[in-house]
């Protein structure tokens, strides 16, 4: 058992939680996740792990609500349990040497940078982070990622953060301006990562993205996870997350993402409708 | 008493029903059948049949016990080397071993050794006797010893360790006990009820059990040391699949068996949308390979609702590497077999990234290759299209390379297996010990419980030498 030690709501449909586990705590580094089961009945699914407290035991995790699990977890309170969680799995991101980098976040991507951004910060480099978002009531860790002493640049599709527009656009400039820039790192959607990937390549500016597909077990033991990186099959859990983005197939990628779909949003609905029965049951 | 030739058959549910159902298939012996086919044992002064038994369960004398009705005592006679009976007696081979020894079988059929060491475990369980059976051991412990995870090896090195006096934890990745016997062998050949009540004869020896702690990642094995453990066994199994190196292996419908094992056993997908772990099972499933994993893999696919279910094996019938039991119950049930036969490519819709066919050639054999078998070779010319939308590889495991890439300093083969000497299990780091698939390859249940179960004897030594 697993406690929920805090709790904080980001915005309407992304929630912080951090979670009590020494272990995870103690060997975790950036770019690394958890493997979550919330109850007897429940699935296993992936998060990553968006920073961590070793003398305090604490995993912070960034979820946005997407289906039955992560919204089965956002109704889970303070001082909650997890029944599992497992980590810290997958490999951490490498970025010593690095000495000028673009991080680009996007949705719960914007949390699951921010230790990407303090290593980087450390490593002495020069960083610049830009995030994205559909509204600014969308938008959250701005604070923590300028702390963390990050340059912060905002993009929101409607303008009422930031600037107007995708994060490419900003990106874009920054590229066009600054010839130093030796790493962008982008974590977010999958239609994101591609479309940074696409921008850069031309630039010949490493690119490491950190994929999201499917995962069982997460230790290398079911292939759910298997990811194209340069014409090779990868498993995401123990080869990455972060890979090349210039040689991941991101369309097949979202093609295996999409490949429960049906069923997942038939357990949703089910547990929708279980929650109302319990309004009315009230 | 005249010789009876044949085998007590064992009842089984018929074919039509069972391939609906996740129930046990093989039902059991009763009293009766049990002490009928006991009486079939010779007693032989040197019994051959121990020695094919990779754990030498002392076998005339368990078999002698339960003719003289003494089913308690039987199943202590098991449990002297065998911790896991209930297990054993339906997932060994023993048609490859104990059987293949008996003396009666050299011109009838064999004793029914299997099906008398099930029996024996059962009527244990089920008069509810386990408890009482457990030995008291000392509350003094000799030293702790971790166990890496908690397949047959581990279950059976932890075992053994706690009957010599350690004090043992065992650490698994996945949230349950049991590895393989959990994630891969459907509950219609091992009712998950068994392998828990054998994993709680273990902790009633004073076994704890970690779950949700991987070895290389959460804790190191050198971390283990630190933590005051004297000795480590590494029993991790062949976790690592293997897919088909054909085009189209990566899309949607295409599964790996243990990803597709572990979505319906370990994550119970057979009861989804009550669980929450979906599995998409088709109409018509190919399932590449003719192993036990293979033949699991088929089978549920019937019990899940596949219309056709169809095994493609590039060698011949004689070849499949499945036990002839598992075969037979596959064939009876309904799944159809394409020997001889090879994947080329994994035929998809390009829009959606789904299996929409598979295309196969024809092989004949040819002359032996490495491995002593038949070599498969293509026949020119007979491609063929099977109609398909999910497709399962069964080709095999490799040994899982996370706890040899945490730890440069262990020495692996080729295939990424641990190298051990054979007979103590020693890796070539000092204290650590390793067993089963993990340094095998992927091999049999009693196989890897017999290689745990001789760790645990080189790891006394080693500690009681290092006192």
């Amino acid at each position: 058992m697993f406690k929920i030690a805090r709790k904080k709501v980001l915005s309407s449909t992304v929630q912080l939680m951090e979670i009590s586990a020494p272990l995870v705590a103690s060997s975790a580094k950036s770019g690394q996740f958890v493997v979550l089961r919330l109850n007897e009945r429940g699935e296993r699914f992936p998060l990553t792990i968006a920073s961590t407290d070793k003398e305090k035991g604490l995993i912070t995790i960034v979820f946005q609500i997407a289906g039955k699990s992560t919204l089965q977890l956002s109704t889970l309170p303070e001082g909650g349990v997890i029944l599992d969680v497992l980590g810290p799995l997958g490999k951490y991101t490498d970025l010593t040497g690095v000495k000028n980098a673009v991080v680009v976040g996007g949705g719960v991507g914007i949390a699951e940078i921010y230790p990407e951004v303090k290593e980087l910060v450390h490593e002495g480099a020069r960083v610049r982070t830009i995030i994205g978002a559909r509204n600014k009531d969308l938008l959250f860790f701005a604070e923590e990622l300028e702390s963390a002493g990050s340059e912060l640049f905002i993009a929101t599709d409607d303008g009422s953060a930031g600037r107007k527009g995708f994060v490419t656009e900003i990106l874009k400039e920054l590229l066009d301006s600054d010839k130093s820039i030796d790493l962008v790192l982008a974590v977010g959607p999958v239609v994101m990562m591609k479309v940074v990937s696409n921008l850069t390549k031309p630039y010949g500016v490493k690119t490491l993205v950190s994929v999201n597909p499917i995962m069982l077990d997460a230790t290398g033991m079911c292939g759910a996870c298997r990811v194209t990186v340069g014409g090779k099959v990868k498993f995401g859990c123990v080869d990455g997350p972060s890979f090349d983005g210039h040689q991941v197939d991101f369309d097949e990628l979202m093609k295996r993402l999409g490949q429960f779909k049906e069923l997942e949003g038939l357990s949703k609905q089910k547990y929708i409708d279980s929650l109302k029965c319990e309004k009315c049951r009230e | 008493m005249p010789l009876i030739r044949k085998k007590t058959e064992m009842k089984k549910q018929e074919p039509l029903a069972r391939a609906k159902n996740f129930n046990e298939v093989a039902l059991g012996y009763s009293e009766e059948e049990a002490l009928l086919e006991a009486s079939r044992c010779l007693q032989c002064k040197k019994p051959f049949c121990v020695e094919g038994c990779p754990v030498n369960i002392n076998i005339p004398a368990f078999i002698k016990l339960i003719s003289e009705k003494k089913y308690d005592a039987a199943v202590k006679k098991i449990k002297e080397t065998n911790g896991l009976p209930a297990v054993c007696g339906r997932v060994c081979p023993q048609e490859e071993q104990c059987e293949l020894k008996c003396i009666v079988g050299k011109k009838n059929e064999p004793v029914g050794i299997g099906r008398l060491e099930r029996f024996a475990a059962d009527r244990e369980r089920e008069s509810g006797s386990i408890e009482k059976n457990a030995q008291e051991l000392s509350k003094e412990k000799i030293a702790r010893v971790a166990v890496v995870g908690s397949g047959p090896a581990g279950l059976a090195c932890a075992g053994d360790l706690a009957l010599l006096g350690y004090e043992v934890t065992i650490y698994e990745s996945l949230h349950a006990t049991g590895g393989v016997l959990r994630y891969g062998i459907p509950e219609f050949r091992l009712p998950k009820e068994i392998l828990d009540i054998e994993v709680n004869y273990l902790k009633q020896l004073g076994v704890s059990l970690e779950l949700n702690v991987l070895i290389g990642k959460t804790i190191t094995v050198p971390g283990l040391f630190k933590l005051g453990y004297k000795a480590v066994f590494i029993g991790t199994g062949a976790g690592l699949p293997s897919f088909l190196g054909v085009p189209g292996e990566n899309l949607t419908g295409v599964y790996s068996a243990n990803e597709y094992l572990s979505r319906i056993n370990l994550m119970q997908a057979y009861k989804f949308p009550e669980t929450d772990t979906p599995v998409n099972i088709g109409k018509i499933v190919a399932v590449v390979g003719a192993g036990n994993v293979a033949m699991d893999a088929a089978r549920v696919s019937l019990r899940l609702g596949a219309e056709k279910v169809y095994i493609v094996y590039r060698r011949g019938e004689e070849e499949m590497p499945a036990r002839k039991e598992e075969i037979e119950n596959a064939g009876e049930e309904g799944v159809i077999f394409h020997l001889l036969t090879a994947p080329l490519e994994i035929i998809g819709d390009p829009a959606t990234g789904k299996v929409r066919a598979l295309k196969l050639i024809k092989n004949k054999l040819g002359e032996p290759d490495a491995s002593g078998r038949k070599r498969p070779e293509p026949v020119p010319g007979s491609e063929y299209t099977l109609e398909v939308d999910t497709v399962v590889s069964a080709i095999g495991q490799s040994p899982n390379p996370l706890v040899p890439q945490s730890m440069p300093e262990l020495k692996t083969a080729k295939h990424g297996n641990i190298v051990t000497d054979e007979n103590t299990g020693e890796t070539s780091v000092p204290g650590v010990f390793a067993g089963g698939d993990i340094s095998t390859g992927a091999a049999t249940v009693i196989a890897a419980m017999g290689a745990g179960k001789k760790a645990a004897v080189s790891i006394d030594k080693y500690i009681k030498k290092s006192l």
